[in-house]
């Protein structure tokens, strides 16, 4: 016959009760109750938290969790055509090693003696971006690619003292929204406006908005609509011309064929580094990156963490640091520096991983292989009565604009055929962009097989037919 | 020689012998050192004949200028050579799994279940497109919706959020709330300014400044607490909020917090509660009986999910119903038989992180929670209130170690430690000490800058580790504190038995000499 | 300049032999013939030597360095003691020596091209010291004295050692100026408090060992007073006189508004232009005559004093005219964290100004940032 007993817990090992007594023994106390006793009765919840039972066995646990989990069906599961943002790519098996060692997975702040590893992991990804980058300055990821290109707005205004800021209509409404909220108190934020034949970014608009107030011109490169920006160059000239930054957000997949921005004059280069080894995760896989050159002035602008090498009292051995731990802002009047915090260092890591693997030929393959893959499908959609495809002319790196106004029929409708097919359509841009009509944003990548492309095509045949 | 009792021989004079311990040291290269041209780690699928045929030469429609010349300079390896690599990496890196990791306190450095880590390496979660149909997504919504509600209970508060990317990040959501809250009402050019006090979490103080506040910290009073009449001469009609942690992160509970949000309300201003030492006060106090306006957790902390050497992780913020309208869209609504994602609350203050912020974490999160239930969360924060009391007292017998303030008071959670008694005695500073706890194993952090606190060290067991385990991590830190009376040469030299010896700090802060790339570093080094 | 740079570094040293001689026995310091003869007839102990040596042989143990020193008990014995064999300079009356010996010795070490110069003492020595040198050489202060005001010491002779030895090895390189304070010992047996903010003297320090934190720390003590000079200059309204104390951190204030500043005085500025330089108490109040003015004061000397230590000439006349809602307290959070929770205090001379001036202050710390601190009387 079994007494009660309360319950000991796996992950609590003092739960023990004879541990617990003799440990409230040394620490001359009763009972745990006496800790609290410092909080007032007014602050103390009375009873117990109303929550669901507990799934004491781990054998419970697994069977409910997963059991809600079934519930979801994949884009592996069905065939994808999402971008905007979050890619499917392949992720390579030795990614997922890496990031789930528990000697990585569990690891925090530890010193660069003991976190040894931690250190030079992110040294070798911020050195192996920057040479996709053509950059001397990477630092260790914020949170996304919302926050990279935030911030690195915030560091122009810092780094040109001045408040004024251009960005491109072709960035995507979450970044803008981004933007916008985080921006607020140290920029200005004015659009400029696409071209409507070429979504390239009308550069009279520009010249027309910039003067020698603006702190710095945001675009993406590729677009949020998957343009190649052509006039890069060119972009850069008028912007340096008054003496503000050019701020580039790059996909960095596409940088084995692209032309790095800082080639062409970007001062500021940012981006989600998710497609380099990080499965999507319902958007949970996003890591950004701000890089700049090696100027102090940039540098002491950096909220973020920068790792650096230097040696050790042993002839020989490396370690790492941080560099320019006290941020001098050259801004004297702060806005405020940001801040540094836990945000996503572990996917910094695997990206490093994923460019070791691939190497420059792998990155220049698949670069190659992802437009040769949109192109087709861009050239098979275009055939169908009514769909125009790409709606820009101009060339695209994975992510095109698919009009359907010829077909008479909205996104969300040929969306929801699609999917009964098990297709997932491109994301909608109805609302986001009202001024592109009926218009979808499709992603094809190296995922994508032409079996896979051609059931897409007959699919949507079908539907406008 | 013959057998001898090994069990007795990790014995002498009663008490353990510590650990031989030493990392393993690979002196590994930097990965570049280790490339050779031509090797390949991975190959990507080929493309098809009719799609190579069709598409034509894609790089050649490019404008030269935006064609890349050069490939990358990235390391060539062949696969096997990569995994050597960052396993031989990850053996230098003392993550929670491997030591008694109570020295990051305030970080709560629990132990992350691995059925949780395998529970969110579900492929019906990693492959989800953020953008699918409601209709596909329909579990991954239920684990948010479920986690919120279990949130909503632990706090006392109406509505959460997970979308932050963490902390920081939570807080800055908090504070965005709040400009929003005072728009609304007329008051925000009025109201500017944002207290916080020296014992919070710096990010306080950081986010508010970058959401355009003015910044006032708050000192403690002799006794370690806040002071509630400098609290009283801070407030005025340009009180925006305040953002407080509680129990501070000197592990004190300001037993008058109900009276600083009282205040803080009778000037107009917002209380946010920042929750980053929740994990000793789970199911005893919340946020809703101090009238808080708005909170935040950090899932990674007292919610178990690892931290993954600084992220990915979640802030969960969370806010009375009044304050809803205000959070980050999308939020995750339920009509009893369908989930779905909200993005019309009109007053948002918009996004604050992508997508859904990262539903994985929040995965292991629910996980934890539901594994636990009321009483097990109980008894979370009883044992990790126990171990650190009982860390306190054993601490304590080492000397030249003291506790500041509040004497005679309990702890919750960590505590903040001073060896300046040491320090003046042996002309040891505390980073020195803990730099040499590294040669036993261990780990711990002094305190944020600057350090109020003199010659600090920050503890905190949380519920995870064994008083066996606790047991032996004061005797490492007796040995080194002996040491540094004894043989203070062999602290003020150390490490010794890690993975690297002293490092050099001159080239971190000279910008002739720091390279934060491998480039930078050949260039000024090597003049390539 | 250092090891690092090939040759063998120069360390100076010099001891004041009778710091620390009164306080041990009751006297308030140890300056002046009489004052020592009288603390040896008490009993007293020299305490300097013995620190000097704790410092040296610490130095001695981490990196061979040439060392300069005066005669016998200034340094000589010293250093011989720790087994080292230093190069002897100047001429002294063993037994007999005062602070025109310390002088002569600073200046000497100065010509002598030292890398460092590491004396044991007190104010008294710093202030001589100063007075000598200025901040033409590094220095640092191994506490040997009585009074320990100034900012120029280290913690411990230990301490001292270690600091020593680093900024040879050329490991620690970054050099800050300290206050050198002065209480004017006659007036002070008499009973009466002056003191002054002497002057600077360029001191090494090292940041934290650690660098790898969770969060950045925030910028350098430098940026720090710059972003509290734009602060107060952006509120600074016209037609309205500015007191300006001394101190590091109000000498930011002067930079920022593109004017220079004495060092240890009281400058008055109106309109982005200098009213008064170095002005005496009558001066101010003839400037502020009639019309709202500001005061803005700074903690001087690592003490948290913001009144009545070093700025005496803002004397309780004039801050009564000013009103206390016209003070401005400035101050570096490291200078705020050194006080180690203690409140700010005052000490006017004037005990109905000194209660007027109690209470919780903003002290501005940064831009578009305060910290609340109490001041007690």
């Amino acid at each position: 016959m079994s007494e009660q007993r309360p319950p000991v817990y796996p992950y609590i090992p003092n739960s023990v009760p004879e541990v617990k007594e003799q440990m409230l023994r040394e620490v001359g106390a009763e009972s745990v109750e006496e800790f609290f006793e410092d909080i007032p009765d007014s602050l103390r919840l009375k009873g117990k938290m109303n929550l669901p039972e507990p799934l004491l066995s781990e054998q419970a646990l697994k069977r409910h969790v997963e059991g809600i989990l079934a519930r979801n069906t994949t884009a592996r599961e069905n065939l994808n055509f999402l971008g905007a943002g979050c890619w499917q790519h392949h992720v390579p098996a030795v990614c997922d090693e890496v990031n789930r060692r528990g000697e990585f997975l569990t690891a925090y702040a530890g010193e660069p003696y003991d976190d040894h590893g931690r250190f030079q992991t992110l040294f070798e990804y911020a050195s192996m971006m920057g040479e996709l980058l053509n950059m001397d300055v990477v630092n260790v990821p914020v949170y996304d690619g919302l926050q990279a290109a935030a911030t690195s707005l915030c560091m122009a205004t810092r780094i040109t003292g001045r408040r004024h800021a251009l960005v491109s209509k072709a960035i995507g409404a979450e970044k803008l929204s981004k933007i916008r909220d985080y921006c607020r108190p140290s920029a200005d934020i004015e659009l400029v406006g696409f071209e409507a034949e070429t979504g390239q970014l009308d550069l009279g608009e520009l010249k027309g908005r910039l003067s020698s107030d603006t702190a710095a011109l945001f675009l993406g490169n590729p677009s949020y609509l998957g343009t190649i920006e052509q006039a890069g160059g060119e972009i850069a000239d008028i912007a340096h011309e008054q003496g503000a930054l050019l701020i580039v957000d790059v996909d960095p997949i596409s940088l084995g064929v692209l032309t790095p921005p800082a080639d062409y004059g970007a001062d500021i280069v940012c981006g989600d580094i998710q497609p380099l080894g990080m499965h999507m995760q319902f958007g949970g896989g996003q890591a950004g990156f701000i890089a700049t050159r090696d100027d102090e002035e940039f540098v002491m602008e950096y909220p973020s963490r920068l790792f650096g090498i230097a040696p050790t009292r042993v002839e020989g051995e490396y370690g790492f640091g941080d560099v320019a731990y006290e941020r001098t802002s050259f801004a004297v009047r702060e806005e405020g520096r940001e801040w540094v915090g836990t945000a996503a260092a572990l996917w910094g890591i695997t990206a490093g991983v994923y460019l070791a693997l691939m190497g420059p030929q792998g990155m220049a393959e698949i670069g190659e292989g992802i437009m040769a893959r949109a192109r087709y499908a861009m050239l098979e959609l275009d055939t169908i009565e009514g769909v125009k495809a790409p709606l820009f002319s101009t060339p695209h790196f994975k992510e095109f604009v698919v009009n359907f106004d010829g077909t008479g029929r909205s996104v969300a409708e040929i969306n929801r055929a699609l999917l009964a097919g098990g297709i997932f359509g491109g994301k909608d841009l109805t609302q986001e962009y009202p001024e592109l009509g009926s218009s979808a944003l499709y992603s094809v990548t190296e995922v994508h097989s032409r079996q896979d492309i051609d059931r897409l095509i007959e699919a949507l045949r079908e539907e406008v037919a | 020689m013959g057998q001898r009792d090994i069990t007795k021989e990790r014995y002498r004079d009663g008490k353990p012998v510590l650990r031989r311990f030493h990392q393993a040291r690979w002196d590994e290269p930097i990965i570049f050192e280790l490339s050779r041209a031509g090797q390949r780690g991975i190959l990507v699928p080929e493309l098809e004949e009719e799609i190579r045929a069709r598409a034509g030469d894609v790089l050649a429609d490019l404008p030269d200028g935006m064609r890349r010349k050069d490939p990358p300079a990235l390391p060539e390896l062949s696969q096997p050579q990569v995994v050597r690599h960052y396993a031989r990496l990850s053996q230098e890196n003392l993550g929670a799994d491997l030591n008694v990791d109570i020295g990051q306190g305030t970080c709560t450095m629990k132990y992350s279940p691995k059925i949780n880590d395998q529970l969110a390496a579900n492929p019906k979660l990693l492959d989800l497109h953020p953008f699918q149909d409601e209709e596909t997504v329909q579990g991954i919504l239920e684990v948010m919706y479920e986690f919120e509600q279990i949130l909503k209970e632990i706090s006392g508060l109406d509505r959460f959020s997970l979308q932050p990317g963490a902390g920081s990040a939570a807080i800055y959501a908090n504070v965005s709330i709040i400009r929003a809250y005072h728009e609304a009402g007329g008051e925000s050019k009025q109201r500017d300014e944002i207290i916080t006090t020296i014992f919070s979490h710096p990010s306080n103080a950081a986010c508010a400044k970058t959401a355009g506040y003015r910044v006032i910290t708050l000192y403690p009073d002799d006794d370690g607490y806040p002071d509630l009449d400098a609290l009283k001469a801070a407030v005025s009609e340009r009180t925006a909020g305040l953002l407080i942690t509680n129990p501070e992160d000197t592990g004190i509970y300001n037993p008058k917090i109900a009276e600083f949000v009282d205040i803080v309300h009778g000037a107009g201003g917002l209380c946010s509660y920042d929750q980053a030492n929740a994990n000793g006060v789970l199911g005893i106090t919340r946020a809703r009986e101090a009238d808080f306006d708005l909170c935040h957790f950090n899932l990674h902390k007292t919610f178990s999910t690892p931290h993954g050497c600084g992220g990915p992780a979640v802030g969960a913020t969370g806010v009375k119903e009044e304050l809803a309208r205000f959070l980050p869209v999308p939020l995750v609504e339920y009509d009893g038989e369908r989930y779905r994602l909200d993005y019309d609350l009109a007053d948002s203050i918009g996004k604050v992180g992508s997508f859904h912020g990262v539903p994985a974490v929040v995965v292991k999160a629910y996980a934890w929670a539901m594994s636990l239930g009321a009483d097990g969360l109980r008894e979370v924060a009883g044992i990790a209130v126990l171990n650190n009391n009982y860390l306190l007292k054993k601490m304590l017998e080492i000397p030249g170690l003291s506790v500041p303030y509040a004497k005679g008071k309990r702890r919750i959670e960590q505590i903040r430690y001073s060896w300046e008694k040491l320090a003046e005695e042996t002309g040891v500073h505390s980073e020195e000490l803990g730099i040499r706890a590294a040669d036993f194993g261990v780990h711990y952090w002094t305190s944020h800058h600057p350090f109020v606190v003199p010659e600090p060290c920050t503890l905190e067991p949380t519920e995870s580790y064994s008083k066996d385990e606790l047991d032996e991590y004061v005797a490492i830190i007796a040995h080194v504190a002996g040491e540094a009376y004894t043989d203070p040469e062999i602290v003020k030299s150390a490490p010794h038995n890690s993975t690297v010896h002293t490092i050099e700090h001159e080239p971190f802060d000279d910008p002739s000499q720091w390279a934060v790339t491998w480039r930078a570093f050949r260039r000024k080094v090597g003049g390539d | 300049m250092t090891e690092a740079a090939g040759r063998c570094p120069k360390l100076g040293l010099i001891v004041n032999p009778v710091a620390g001689l009164g306080g041990r026995v009751g006297l308030k310091g140890s300056d002046g013939e009489e004052i020592q003869k009288r603390a040896l007839e008490l009993g007293a102990v020299p305490g300097a030597q013995g620190r000097a040596a704790q410092a040296l042989e610490r130095v001695g143990s981490i990196v061979h360095t040439d060392i300069i020193t005066w005669p016998v008990e200034m340094g000589e014995d010293v250093a011989k003691g720790c087994g080292l064999d230093p190069t002897v300079v100047g001429s002294i009356e063993p037994g007999r020596t005062s602070a025109e010996d310390t002088r002569h010795a600073a200046a000497g070490m100065l010509q002598a091209g030292v890398d460092l110069l590491l004396f044991a003492g007190g104010d008294g020595t710093a202030r001589d010291i100063c007075d000598a040198v200025g901040s033409e050489v590094p220095v640092l202060g191994i506490p040997a004295g009585v009074k320990i005001h100034s900012a120029a010491f280290a913690t411990t002779p230990l301490a001292a050692g270690d600091l020593a030895s680093l900024y040879l090895q050329g490991r620690v390189s970054a050099l800050r100026e300290a206050e050198v304070i002065d209480i004017d010992e006659e007036a002070l047996r008499g009973g009466d408090i002056t003191v002054r903010l002497f002057g600077y003297l360029k001191v090494p320090f090292r940041t934290s060992l650690i660098q790898s934190l969770k969060s950045a720390s925030g910028p350098g003590e430098k940026a720090a007073m710059q972003a509290i000079a734009a602060a107060v200059v952006e509120v600074m309204e016209k037609g309205v006189p500015y007191i300006i104390g001394p101190g590091t951190t109000t000498r930011e204030i002067m930079t920022g508004l593109g004017l220079g500043k004495t060092l240890v005085g009281v400058d008055v500025v109106e309109d982005g232009r200098i009213a008064a330089t170095d002005a005496n108490e009558s001066q101010i109040l003839s400037l502020i005559a009639g019309r709202r003015a500001v005061i803005v004061v700074t903690p001087i000397g690592g003490q948290g004093c913001i009144f009545g230590r070093g700025n005496q000439q803002i004397s309780p006349e004039v801050i009564r005219r000013v009103g206390r809602e016209n003070i401005i307290v400035v101050g570096t959070p490291d200078k705020l964290n050194t006080l180690a929770g203690r409140p700010l205090w005052v000490d006017t001379g004037d005990r109905e100004v000194d209660g007027m001036l109690c209470g919780h202050y903003r002290v501005v710390t940064g831009y578009n940032e305060e910290a609340i601190c109490r001041v007690s009387g």
